[in-house]
């Protein structure tokens, strides 16, 4: 069969991506035809329609959210509640489990399914506490060994004055120094939003992957329209502009594997979401297994200094 | 066409213009451009810090020509080929003529009293000091640079956020110059964070505050997420020194609150303590 446009077009781009710099350098090894299989699975660029369809879906208010999956994925989960400084955020979730035979530790921001659980969860949007939460369950895990899974789903950091009086720019900062500290695999996987500093706190891992219909941004399409363009209702255009979906996100190397979704998106079929992204998350735990922590540290750390694009 | 200020993520802009630049905005005194330069860039008035140009700032702090800048080559790319009002290619060509600066962060080793250490310093009128991948990638060499020389870094903030026009790479910078800390901490140097006003959004968020030692100028706003992005979501009232290095200093979030005359003696001291070479 010959190849479709849309394939040609997808050589193309993947062509370009050779060149770029962020591919360079011993990460790429084997990285390259793992793209191909990605780009080749997920069949074609997304149209700037379809771009705002996955943000739609990524903020759907049925699509699964930590707890769902955790439920799904972990047996004997132990939620750890506070930050053993000032409060218990039920924005992040913290906890231990076992996948499969392995302990491991869980830590992923949580919306609200009604509307009093929303506001108790602050829509997803943690405080400096949560943060503290997560970077202490991280530590828990770096002392006993066991891997690091971290789910995001947040708009955003939560944008409040104590927040910022308790340090929330300070509190992402060193979140992401630990995780860059740990000696245990980390795997991310965005399930939703992935929105700016917020997410990436608890993002700085091994492995990152994200879902087929979650958006990952420095900003969302809102505030870029509100800025830019003046003008909040431009969302569709910025997020054509800067383009969250996954398939651009793996193009950019910004993260390694897309996970599959049931057809319509992950809140048609919670269940099989669950194990197509329990799947994903143990091939990549098993890919890191053994490795020794100075080396996943040390590879985790060139990874990320290694991204961005310049002449 | 109406001027757009590029503070990203944070949606903030400093407060309103004044008439004239070399207008004090709080006590309404006005200087020469001389005046500006004897008095680095603070109203003899009222005290307040005027924004500090990069190359100045490093003249301010450093032994007269002492300062080895490295890294001039780097320049933007258009990743996204982003495009708002006017294209991102444009916009970076027109602040490089505007500063005569290749990015929004110049890098370089100098002394300092005698003491060596590396410099990393932002400069606000590029973009609104936002972060893209030439800052994170200036920044991370930094680290480096200072890792292999056995000496401490300074840095010196002064930035809207991540740089929106440049997408999910922008906010890839947050953990890469994290990770680079994380570098030079191992290689077992100090960082000096000096936060100027303003310093927020990604680069708050990332190392900035990550300093051994964390210091601010007076009345530099700090804050994540900005004023009017607080004000808005929250309809929380704010209070008056909301973000402002005053309120930070009060919360514990920095070590102190340095006048810019007496910066470059308090670095030195600094670097004194942490051993840098001499």
């Amino acid at each position: 069969m010959p190849p479709t446009e849309h394939e040609l077009r997808l050589r193309e781009r993947l062509g370009r991506l050779r060149n770029l710099p962020l591919l360079g350098g011993a990460r790429i090894s084997g990285e390259l035809e793992r793209l191909q299989r990605q780009i080749a699975r997920i069949g074609e660029e997304a149209t700037d329609e379809e771009i705002w369809r996955k943000v739609e879906l990524a903020r759907h208010d049925e699509r699964p959210y930590t707890l769902d999956y955790v439920e799904r994925l972990l047996d004997d989960w132990f939620e750890l509640h506070g930050d053993r400084a000032l409060a218990d955020d039920g924005a992040m979730i913290a906890g231990l489990g076992k996948l499969d035979d392995r302990t491991v530790v869980l830590v992923g921001q949580q919306k609200g399914r009604d509307i009093h659980e929303r506001a108790s969860r602050r829509f997803g949007m943690p405080n400096p506490e949560g943060y503290r939460k997560a970077w202490h369950a991280m530590e828990l895990a770096d002392r006993h060994g066991f891997p690091v899974i971290t789910l995001v789903d947040t708009p955003g950091a939560y944008p409040g004055v104590v927040a910022e009086q308790h340090g929330q720019g300070a509190a992402i900062a060193h979140s992401q120094a630990t995780m860059a500290r740990l000696k245990v695999p980390t795997v991310a996987c965005v399930i939703g939003e992935g929105g700016s500093g917020g997410a990436i706190a608890i993002a700085l891992a091994d492995r990152v992957l994200m879902q087929e219909n979650a958006i990952y941004s420095v900003i969302s399409p809102e505030g870029c329209a509100a800025i830019l363009w003046r003008d909040a209702g431009q969302a569709k255009k910025a997020a054509a502009a800067f383009r969250p979906d996954a398939v651009h996100c793996l193009e950019l190397g910004v993260v390694d594997e897309i996970v599959p979704e049931p057809v319509g998106g992950a809140h048609i079929d919670p269940d099989l979401a669950a194990r197509q992204l329990g799947q994903a998350l143990r091939e990549s735990l098993a890919e890191l297994e053994g490795v020794p922590g100075d080396d996943l540290r040390r590879r985790r750390r060139t990874r990320f200094r290694s991204l961005g694009v310049f002449a | 066409m109406a001027k757009i200020d590029v503070s990203v993520e944070t949606n903030d802009q400093p407060s309103p213009p004044p008439s004239h630049p070399n207008t004090c905005p709080s006590c309404h005194s006005h200087y020469r451009d001389d005046e500006l330069e004897k008095s680095l860039w603070v109203c003899e008035q009222c005290g307040h810090h005027f924004p500090m140009r990069a190359r100045a700032r490093i003249a301010s702090l450093t032994d007269s020509g002492s300062f080895a800048e490295e890294a001039t080559e780097l320049h933007s790319e258009d990743p996204l080929e982003f495009f708002d009002l006017r294209p991102y290619t444009e916009r970076l060509a027109e602040a490089e003529m505007k500063t005569g600066l290749a990015d929004a962060m110049v890098i370089g080793r100098a002394t300092l009293e005698g003491r060596e250490c590396e410099l990393a310093v932002m400069d606000f009128a590029f973009m609104g000091g936002s972060m893209g991948s030439v800052v994170g990638e200036k920044f991370s060499r930094a680290c480096d640079s200072a890792a292999e020389a056995g000496m401490p870094l300074v840095s010196v903030t002064s930035s809207g956020g991540a740089r929106m026009q440049e997408g999910i790479l922008a906010l890839m910078q947050l953990p890469k110059t994290v990770a680079a800390v994380e570098d030079l901490r191992d290689s077992g140097q100090a960082l000096l964070c000096v936060m100027a006003h303003p310093t927020t959004g990604g680069v708050l968020a990332s190392f900035a505050t990550l300093g051994d030692v964390v210091l601010a100028e007076p009345n530099a706003l700090m804050s994540f997420a900005g004023p009017r992005v607080v004000q808005e979501i929250t309809r929380e009232k704010l209070p008056e020194d909301f973000g402002r290095a005053e309120q930070n200093l009060r919360y514990g979030q920095i070590d102190a609150i340095v006048p810019r005359a007496e910066l470059r003696q308090t670095l030195s001291r600094l670097l004194r303590l942490f051993n840098a070479p001499d």
